[in-house]
């Protein structure tokens, strides 16, 4: 008998157990479902797939009644938008205040304590702050995703910029670049896998930003329309809209890796073969 | 040679942090085409002096003169450095990594992108080729650093450092991380490339023997004077300053050297080999 610890699935094994929770939940709510629906037929609170497939019919393939638009559709876009341009924003920002407090001592001087202060600020707190000053549109949402995310892209990208091996600045040096042509071809193409990375650990946060938003103020989006539908307690459109999230971000996670791996594949080699 | 004007000069250079005297009354010279190894226990100041002659420290007293001008106190195109290691740039290929110092022009690409356009592209190209070809890495050009082995990526640190055509080549331990095996071919490698290209060098080294071998000139650092109340009060020196002939035994000579009374640290330094 060997122990525990040295005991691997073959790869069948792996994809079976891998499964397995996800079939156990399933069986879980299905007998839930079906005790709760055999004792009372209207009960809203755990819906059969099947009312599930209809709502699902209803929101995305039937235009809506009152404005004739496929609404999940609507909704997604309008999320999509939102969390594009306040990931971008982010990203973009991080990129240059990150690498511009990593490399030059007289910007991160003023700047690394103010931007340690912001960070500390609870983005949520401010969001009343954010209707007032930028009303209700779109623009408050956006900028509520920017102030929760990008001090943390910029902390994290900064320390990134400190952590490159002093021995490659000197060598760039002697090779007679200027401080900008250092950060260009040295710093920036280095950094540039590690910002992926930090946008794909801070995706999580941004959604939670979006849909909180979206749930105070808005008049579409997916955070918007779970919390609108949530008073008539209609579970049958909030769970597919939560897994159609939760779909939407595992597909943005994926290809964010996809395309590090192939913008960047003398990154992934230096770091082995780290599969997450 | 004899007359020849020296190309680095040390005029009573000092370097102390506070209260602790690293380096003292360091007077040498030094001319063009000599190889310097620089030995000495660790902590005796080894690093200090290259971090100075590479511009990263600067010298608390004297002045340090290359080509008989003040050298600048930041790194420049007149130093090439080789380190143990972090030399090379791992997100540019072998090939990419010897244009560097090209792309790092003047021209308007240059100085926007650090990059190079055209015929000045091309051209770039093919000098970091015939460079890569002379180290021996021509068949690995397009490979990434993390695809070569140690001695590889070393032999791509001092091609990409060569093709800006130094005053001064400085190896900091250069061989240190590499098996014995591979550090005799890098050895060969130095030294031809040394003879050919006529180069100055600084290399230090803990491998005293290596120090033999290579350089036309063996300095050892060490302090002279002690205070055993205050070990920081006395700097190091060049102790040794010995010109190496290999037409005769080296060995013999290091044999002496390490059997010399007042060379304390050198016995436990390094074995002969």
């Amino acid at each position: 008998m060997t122990r525990i610890i040295n005991r691997t699935p073959n790869r069948y094994g792996r994809i079976l157990l891998g499964i397995l929770p996800f079939a156990i939940l399933l069986l879980f709510y299905l007998s839930a479902s079906d005790a709760r629906l055999a004792e009372n037929p209207n009960d809203k609170l755990l819906p059969a797939f099947s009312s599930f497939a209809e709502a699902i019919e209803r929101m995305a393939f039937e235009p809506s009644k009152r404005t004739g638009e496929y609404l999940m559709w609507q909704d997604t876009g309008a999320s999509l938008a939102r969390l594009a341009m306040g990931v971008g924003i982010s990203g973009l920002i991080g990129l240059i205040i990150g690498i511009g407090n990593g490399m030059v001592p007289y910007m991160r001087s003023p700047l690394s304590p103010l931007v340690t202060a912001l960070s500390l600020i609870p983005p949520m707190a401010i969001l009343p702050i954010l209707f007032i000053v930028f009303g209700l549109g779109e623009l408050s949402k956006v900028v509520l995703i920017v102030i929760g995310i990008s001090p943390i892209i910029i902390r994290d990208l900064q320390l990134r910029t400190d952590a490159l091996p002093n021995e490659q600045l000197l060598k760039a040096q002697t090779l007679g670049g200027n401080s900008w042509q250092i950060i260009v071809r040295v710093v920036l193409p280095q950094i540039m896998p590690r910002l992926i990375e930090a946008v794909r650990l801070t995706l999580g946060s941004a959604w939670l930003f979006l849909i909180a938003a979206e749930a105070i103020a808005a008049t579409e989006g997916l955070g918007y329309r779970i919390f609108l539908v949530r008073r008539y307690l209609s579970m049958d459109v909030i769970l597919p809209y939560v897994l159609w999230i939760t779909a939407l971000a595992f597909a943005m996670d994926w290809s964010l890796k996809r395309l590090s791996l192939l913008a960047f594949p003398w990154y992934h080699k230096e770091q082995g073969s780290r599969d997450d | 040679m004899t007359d020849q004007k020296p190309i680095i000069e040390l005029n009573n250079v000092w370097k102390e942090y506070g209260d602790n005297v690293v380096l003292e009354r360091l007077n040498l010279s030094v001319k063009a085409g000599e190889f310097v190894s620089i030995v000495g226990a660790s902590g005796c100041g080894k690093t200090t002096f290259l971090n100075l002659m590479l511009g990263t420290e600067q010298a608390s007293r004297g002045e340090i003169l290359l080509d008989g001008a003040p050298l600048s106190a930041e790194p420049g195109v007149e130093r090439g450095i080789v380190f143990q290691r972090y030399s090379v740039f791992p997100h540019m290929t072998a090939l990419q990594n010897c244009m560097l110092g090209d792309e790092f022009s003047r021209s308007l690409s240059g100085l926007l992108l650090g990059r190079l356009v055209g015929k000045a592209k091309s051209d770039a190209r093919d000098r970091a080729m015939a460079m890569l070809e002379k180290v021996g890495l021509a068949n690995a050009a397009n490979r990434y650093p993390s695809e070569l082995s140690g001695g590889m990526q070393q032999r791509l640190a001092i091609a990409q450092a060569l093709l800006k055509q130094p005053r001064i080549l400085l190896l900091d331990e250069p061989f240190g991380a590499l098996d014995p095996g591979i550090r005799k071919d890098m050895h060969g490698l130095i030294g031809e490339l040394w003879q050919e290209q006529q180069l100055t060098v600084f290399m230090i080294t803990h491998d005293l023997s290596e120090g033999f071998q290579l350089g036309s000139r063996l300095w050892v650092f060490d302090k002279l004077r002690h205070d055993p109340q205050a070990p920081e009060r006395f700097g190091a020196q060049v102790t040794f300053d010995i010109p190496l002939h290999h037409d005769h035994a080296s060995a013999e000579q290091m044999n002496e050297l390490v059997t010399l009374p007042g060379t304390p640290h050198m016995a436990a330094l390094n074995s002969a080999s």
